[in-house]
């Protein structure tokens, strides 16, 4: 598969205001982002996976290396625009990203900004709240929302630039249960049903197994790199970098200690359960 | 304690006046603020508190709303109208030991409390008909001309914009510190002006810091949708002046016609 986004030997360290001291936050990352692929980065905080996110759409150059959009060098001025169209982002915090006071208004901002013509931009937004399932919230107040759904309407507003990546950063963070699953199905229809290339920034291993792949991050460096069920079933690896496996896959490890003989590579409930059947009913 | 507070004092509704145009509404309010101030018969102040006391009764609002905008001038109103009564020269009418009252007086009051009282009607109509967010539209359309003149207007209606979107949010975090700085034991209640101005501080430090964290959040979501200033950008929702407007402007010019007439006619 082509990639969409290339890292090469990518480098950034900044200065502490304070201490007047050099930090190096990536050391040396070759990585790249694959056109349709559900790409997940995890590592614990300052691991260095914002500050890599944040390369992708140039809102930080690196130091030293190259970052690549398609054939657009990050570092080049000319290119932020057509950059950042293509790599949409999404934060943390729903409230710090919402412009406008209608719901309708901040999903037309992007295309707005875009000079697009009016037709455009109703269609655009149209497509946009109809992808995040918020269409019945088109001319509510954001401030009266849940933060799943606001959540939602800032992912609709990076959607209306019509992005061929869209990179969230933590995006379920700061929300309830509820919320986050809200955004992980919206996450897992914009790349299963949508054919966008999403990149997901988290700590949450349940999330990471809904993804194709999985970058570890430790330490400003790439530890781990391969499918779920690959990088799970490594659970003395993933354990030592300070990470935790998803549930099913601690329990089948904890298991196996105990005498059991279950693989390694299961990462949710109802594979577990399955698992586990076959193996007492084998005794 | 602050959820219940509404934004500007929008009264929602479909009426003639909601839908004409923020342009329209604004440029309307205006005229007739001019006329409130050019009008000096009795005729034409009765023309004018007719013409408002109508555009109150077609937009549904209840009486009690415009009435509310006019406690917060009572005594502005009063002031007024007291010193007009009392220290006003002309043939006297009624006088108690160094208090008097002239003719002049009385008609000075009256005729400062009739505008008073019709400009703030005048006001609270276009500010209870419009959404904050149309009335920012129409002002930025408004003062587009003066781009020329290098005023930075898309900025001023985008700061309008944003600071409308953010009350809430800064009101819902004001309540959140008050409690946890409540459960670290601050007294916000008790104790004389200073103190209790004192123990505003540990409220308004930690929503200044977290105001600057989201201004610098926001202005970083704002560059990853491509904000770029006002320059080649476009709207969603443009202005459309509709034959409602026409009728607007219409009525409200032909009243300024009969009240300026009515100055030069003397009953």
């Amino acid at each position: 598969m082509e990639p969409i986004i290339r890292a090469e030997n990518l480098k950034f360290s900044y200065k502490n205001q304070e201490d007047g001291k050099e930090y190096e936050v990536l050391k040396g990352i070759d990585m790249e982002v694959r056109k349709g692929e559900f790409l997940c980065v995890l590592g614990h905080n300052g691991s260095g996976k914002s500050t890599l996110a944040k390369h992708f759409n140039s809102i930080l150059v690196p130091t030293e290396g190259k970052v690549f959009v398609g054939d657009m060098d990050t570092s080049e001025e000319d290119k932020l625009f057509d950059i950042r169209q293509r790599v949409g982002m999404v934060f943390q915090n729903p409230d710090n990203q919402i412009v406008a006071t209608i719901v309708e208004e901040d999903v037309a901002f992007a295309p707005e900004n875009l000079g697009l013509p009016r037709e455009e931009i109703i269609s655009r937004v149209d497509f946009a709240l109809k992808t995040v399932n918020m269409e019945a919230y088109r001319n509510h107040a954001p401030h009266k929302l849940s933060g799943g759904q606001k959540q939602r309407v800032a992912i609709a507003g990076v959607l209306a630039m019509m992005p061929e990546v869209i990179v969230l950063d933590e995006p379920t963070a700061m929300l309830d249960p509820v919320g986050r699953k809200e955004i992980m199905n919206t996450i897992k229809t914009l790349n299963r049903e949508k054919g966008m290339t999403v990149v997901l920034i988290t700590h949450y291993m349940d999330e990471a197994a809904e993804a194709d792949r999985i970058l570890v991050m430790d330490k400003g460096k790439i530890k781990m790199e391969g499918t779920p069920k690959e990088v799970f079933s490594k659970v003395d690896e993933v354990k030592a970098i300070g990470l935790d496996v998803p549930q099913a896959t601690a329990l089948a490890y904890e298991l196996n200690k105990n005498g059991f003989n279950l693989p390694l590579d299961i990462l949710n409930t109802e594979d577990c359960v399955s698992n586990i059947i076959k193996e007492l009913e084998n005794d | 304690m602050f959820k219940d507070i509404t934004l500007g004092q929008f009264f929602p509704g479909d009426s003639f006046v909601h839908r004409l145009d923020p342009r329209t509404k604004i440029c309307l309010s205006l005229i007739f603020i001019v006329l409130v101030f050019l009008a000096n018969s009795i005729l034409g102040f009765a023309l004018l508190g007719g013409f408002i006391l109508l555009v109150a009764i077609i937009t549904k609002i209840p009486l009690k709303f415009m009435i509310r905008g006019l406690k917060t001038i009572m005594f502005f109103i009063v002031l007024t109208a007291f010193f007009n009564l009392f220290l006003s020269t002309g043939t006297v009418i009624w006088q108690w030991r160094f208090l008097k009252i002239t003719d002049r007086g009385l008609e000075l009051a009256l005729t400062m409390i009739a505008r008073l009282v019709l400009l703030i009607f005048g006001t609270s109509i276009l500010t209870l008909t419009t959404s904050p967010i149309a009335l920012t539209d129409g002002i930025e359309a408004l003062l587009r001309p003066f781009k020329k003149i290098k005023l930075p207007v898309h900025e001023l209606a985008m700061m309008m914009t944003i600071a409308l979107r953010f009350i809430p949010t800064l009101i819902d975090e004001t309540d959140k510190i008050i409690k946890a700085q409540t459960a670290r034991g601050t007294d916000f209640e008790s104790g004389n002006l200073i103190r209790r101005a004192k123990a505003l501080i540990p409220i308004l430090i930690p929503l200044f810091i977290s105001s600057f964290r989201r201004a610098d959040d926001l202005a970083l979501a704002m560059e990853c949708r491509c904000y770029n200033g006002g320059e080649n950008r476009t709207r969603m929702k443009v202005l459309e002046m509709k034959a409602i407007d026409f009728v607007g402007w219409g009525v409200t010019l032909a009243l300024g016609v009969i009240v300026i007439i009515l100055n030069y006619v003397r009953i």
